[in-house]
């Protein structure tokens, strides 16, 4: 076995032996939670140096055993799915430090279950990242659904058990009912499910066929919370919010519309969705999916309501990078994963670091917070810019590449639609910053912030990190647009 | 030694009946396990063996006393049935293993040493029937396992009187299923004149028109129909799987109803194969609705149970839908898609009967509410049981998938994507039914006081064992799915119906 080989099963086999000393180490918990940020750490630099051995040129093909003739469970590294993997095992390690703040800031019940299904959920997506086919991604798609099911549920509440049952339901439900379907038939018509540059359905489907399955995997993949199966994304709001930050803006969603480039990059190929112009539908059902989840998120009033509305909102932006099947459009994509992790993240823990301090969870009860938690309004302030696309920030460059191939695809009214959902954008996230700073508070006698004050340094640190990454990212996303060019060409 | 392998076949069935009446003989409760136990494992041992030596594609002939057929009783082993009779014999060692502990919760005391004599003439019937070569043997073991299996579905009287019901109505039906069968098997034997398999399929050339051979099938189909619980035939399984000791269930769920559609299969392709147009007629415009209707008519059902062990039932009925739809595909393709489906489905549903039955030991009763909460009792059982669901539903990694992966194949071989769609929507049903009593095990208070949540290591080892076999043959398919296509393969070869 090559070095790199080595690299990419202990990268995904780390966050399960994770799992497991979350549960042996149940009583102690400083330990546990000390174990599980060293593995997060040496999982991350394994990633990394997948990527150097990567640059080398070093190809990593790893093939663990075949299931059937035509289906293995195996691995592969490309671009694309390295990217994914960096940002999830990135992302991990400051979500781990966060959550640890936010689970016993908040006095939350069965830490050790928590971290448990957590770290399994991180290793199910670097499964994920890495699949070199299609039915091995579908494995991990489906053990990622199970593994974050309890921490959707982790309050047991009624309330909480009715949204984990929404998420299951849906997710489940998509992805057996459709995207299995789309896989099988995958494998009927080009008798392979490998990911292949340039696809592998050309030629052996009919443009109708085509549409078909196009239109299985969109809804199948419900992950990626294309309307109108996206009701799960709210639901899942009940959990933690370090669930909702690591997980539902990063991991879980972004392994959908990550499935999705994949799919139509390696599965479909840009190519054929460019000359028969199966896609064409997508684009605008992906449009009215941004126009309307922005909408939505107007109405809501529950903070992490409005941002998972904005989640569904952005991830049709990844949506559409593929419908739009043109290269520059799936590189947007690909780099929109990458912003849109930093941005929603920090916009996630600043709205659990305001929960653990004031215990609100509405935005019209957060005027005037920001005055007394600086710290977390300022990293959500710059998380939010980052969302909307303005420079320095890490998101304008996803959202010109996806407005520059939308003009090179000639879809004017795509732009237009584009730059109405920045607006909007600006009004529902910026009005929450405006809120916290300059809000005030109508019954000055008995002020109910007094007395609060900024979260724990477990907490705010995180975001201040995540907060920069945003910054940075600015100026590092042309490197990774360089880094995502071959996942297009021939 | 070499003429001890030759006689494995008869050893395979004899081994079992022998020890029935020992059981008996020496009527004492342990002693009698322990002679069950080894007779099971023998019969398994055989059984693999036989599997092996006929996986690449021969058949083993074996004439009883030395008679030659169509004289003589033949048994014949090739591999769809050497697979089934693998089947049978393994879960029935599992379930054996299982009973000891579970049986002293479930049956009266005194009647310990009947209960392992009926089971083991039970598995006697059921090798018996997989094994045979001869029409009218496969009438009389098909009885011994039936008479056996009213007996032991009885025994579930200790825990509930309606046990008794339902093992009458199964009685009545059976009785039924098992006489039109005789009554075809008449039929057959006026039209040929001879009651071995081979020589009948030989002898049926050109009487396609014949009305005797017709009404022989059609009465044939029927029994065997009432004995599968087809659609709309079903009526007395929920209630004999409901109210049979725990062990019983597991038993029958996994090998009863498959070796009766083992039974269809044979004398469809093998004995009537030459009748192609009329069984493919019947099959397609009979056979296919009703099995459709039965994924989703008993998967709706099954979502509305409040009895655990009941909705298993319903399940199962839904899951003979899927059988049936394989065989009426009509192609190797469909028939390897049953094959695998009647294996893996059987090693599911057994583990799911299983940790059932822990459970009740534990809460004395199999309805939702007594189950609350328990799943954080015994963490073990439950997360067997949860790894039996996913399979039943068909999660990637486990046996359930391959079996719904083959069919669907099939059903877009055929060019029938409808019905490729009708696979997937009767599935989501399953994710329904199945998560409803997950989350109770997981999340709910448990209402109950538990009297002992200790159960002991001998339920613990059995039900691993078959929970993660259905992890492992959701991996390793190959076993499964050579011995299912080489057995599709040669009973197609045996017909002239064109793939």
């Amino acid at each position: 076995m090559q070095q790199i080989q080595l690299l990419i099963s202990l990268s995904i086999l780390l966050p399960f032996l994770a799992c497991v000393s979350n549960v042996v180490l149940n009583g102690q918990k400083n330990l546990r939670d000390t174990v599980t940020f060293i593995i997060s750490l040496i999982t991350f630099l394994l990633v990394v140096m997948v990527c150097l051995e990567f640059n080398d040129g070093n190809i990593a093909d790893l093939t663990l055993f075949s299931v059937m003739p035509g289906l293995d469970i195996a691995f592969k590294v490309e671009p694309l799915g390295l990217l994914f993997a960096l940002i999830a095992s990135g992302l991990w390690i400051v979500t781990h430090v966060y959550a640890i703040g936010y689970m016993r800031g908040n006095n939350e019940k069965h830490h050790s279950r928590f971290f448990a299904c957590f770290s399994l959920a991180i290793g199910t997506t670097l499964g994920l990242a890495f699949s070199k086919n299609l039915f091995t991604l579908f494995i991990f798609y489906e053990l990622l659904t199970l593994s974050t099911f309890p921490l959707v549920a982790h309050k047991g509440t009624a309330e909480a058990l009715r949204g984990a049952k929404t998420y299951l339901a849906i997710l489940l439900g998509t992805s057996v009912g459709f995207q299995l379907l789309a896989i099988i038939a995958v494998y009927f018509f080009a008798g392979t499910l490998d990911f292949t540059p340039q696809g592998v359905l050309r030629g052996s489907v009919s443009n109708l066929q085509a549409a078909t399955l196009l239109a299985l995997f969109a809804f199948g993949v419900g992950k990626a919370a294309l309307m109108p199966f996206h009701r799960w994304l709210p639901a899942a709001m009940v959990a933690p919010t370090p669930v909702s930050a690591l997980l539902h803006a990063v991991a879980v969603v972004k392994a959908g519309v990550f499935t999705i480039l994949k799919v139509g990059i390696y599965i479909f190929g840009i190519d054929f969705m460019s000359v028969s112009g199966i896609s064409d539908w997508l684009i605008w059902l992906a449009t009215f999916s941004i126009l309307a989840a922005s909408i939505i998120a107007i109405t809501k009033d529950n903070l992490k309501a409005r941002l998972a509305y904005s989640t569904v909102s952005q991830l049709s932006y990844i949506t559409l990078g593929v419908a739009l099947a043109d290269s520059l459009g799936a590189i947007a994509g690909g780099l929109h994963i990458a912003t849109h992790a930093f941005g929603k993240i920090t916009l996630f823990m600043c709205a659990g670091s305001i929960y653990i301090a004031t215990h609100k969870t509405n935005i019209s009860d957060m005027s005037g917070l920001g005055r007394k938690m600086p710290i977390t309004f300022a990293a959500f302030c710059i998380g939010a810019l980052s969302i909307i696309g303005l420079p320095p920030f890490a998101g304008s460059w996803s959202k010109w590449l996806l407005v520059l191939s939308a003009i090179e695809t000639e879809y004017i009214v795509i732009v237009a639609a584009l730059m109405i959902s920045s607006l909007l954008n600006v009004y529902y996230l910026l009005s929450v910053v405006s809120a916290g700073f300059f809000g005030v508070t109508v019954d000055r006698e008995n002020d109910p912030s007094q007395g609060i004050q900024e979260a724990p340094i477990f907490c705010w640190l995180p975001t201040v990190v995540t907060a920069v990454g945003c910054f940075l990212l600015f100026f590092y996303a042309g490197g990774i647009r360089e880094f995502l060019i071959p996942i297009t060409m021939k | 030694m070499a003429q001890f392998y030759y006689h494995f076949p008869i050893l395979q069935v004899l081994i079992p009946f022998v020890s029935a009446p020992l059981c008996v003989v020496i009527g004492r409760s342990t002693v009698s396990w322990v002679i069950a136990f080894f007779a099971s494992i023998a019969s398994l041992i055989i059984s693999v063996s036989l599997l092996s030596s006929v996986s690449d594609g021969s058949s083993i002939s074996y004439h009883l006393g030395g008679w030659a057929p169509p004289i003589g009783i033949e048994y014949v082993v090739d591999s769809a049935n050497a697979l089934l009779l693998c089947l049978v014999a393994g879960v029935s060692t599992i379930a054996l293993m299982y009973a000891r502990d579970q049986l002293r919760e479930e049956v009266e005391e005194k009647h310990h040493t009947l209960f392992y004599t009926c089971y083991l003439l039970c598995l006697t019937g059921l090798l018996g029937v997989l094994i045979t070569g001869d029409i009218f043997n496969v009438f009389v073991f098909l009885e011994i396992s039936s008479l056996s299996t009213y007996v032991l579905i009885a025994q579930g009287a200790k825990r509930d009187k309606r046990a008794l019901k339902a093992a009458f109505n199964y009685l009545i039906l059976g009785t039924v299923g098992a006489t039109f069968f005789v009554i075809g098997v008449g039929y057959l034997y006026m039209a040929t004149g001879s009651l071995n398999m081979a020589d009948i399929s030989l002898r049926l050339n050109n009487m396609e028109s014949n009305r005797t051979v017709q009404v022989a099938f059609a009465f044939i189909a029927i029994g065997m129909g009432l004995k599968v619980a087809i659609f709309p035939l079903h009526a007395w399984l929920p209630n004999a799987y409901t109210f049979a000791p725990s062990v019983v269930s597991i038993f029958l769920s996994a090998t009863a109803t498959k070796v009766s559609i083992y039974v269809i299969i044979r004398f469809s392709f093998s004995i009537f194969g030459k009748e192609g147009d009329l069984i493919q007629d019947i099959f397609i415009l009979l056979a296919a609705p009703l099995a459709i209707i039965a994924m989703f008519s008993m998967s709706i059902v099954a979502i509305f149970q409040k009895d655990i062990k009941r909705m298993l039932a319903y399940s199962s009925l839904a899951q003979i839908g899927y059988m049936l739809l394989g065989i009426s595909f009509f192609s190797k393709s469909g028939l390897t898609a049953t094959f695998v489906t009647l294996f893996n489905h059987g090693i599911t549903k057994a583990s799911l009967f299983m940790s059932l039955g822990a459970f009740v030991c534990v809460t004395g009763g199999s309805f939702l509410k007594d189950l609350s909460g328990i799943g954080r009792r015994m963490p073990f059982t439950a997360i067997a049981f949860i790894i039996g669901c996913l399979s039943l539903i068909g999660v990637p990694g486990t046996a359930g998938f391959i079996s719904k992966w083959l069919l669907v194949e099939a059903a877009l071989g055929r060019g029938l994507s409808f019905i490729a769609v009708l696979i997937i929507l009767s599935s989501l049903l399953s994710i329904i039914y199945v998560w409803r009593v997950i989350e109770h095990l997981f999340f709910s208070e448990s209402k109950l006081k538990f009297e002992h949540s200790k159960i002991s290591f001998r339920i613990v080892i059995p039900l691993w064992i078959l929970s993660l076999s259905c992890i492992y043959f959701g991996l390793d398919t190959s076993l499964v799915i050579d011995a299912s296509e080489t057995a599709a393969e040669s009973l197609f070869d045996n017909s002239l119906v064109a793939e």
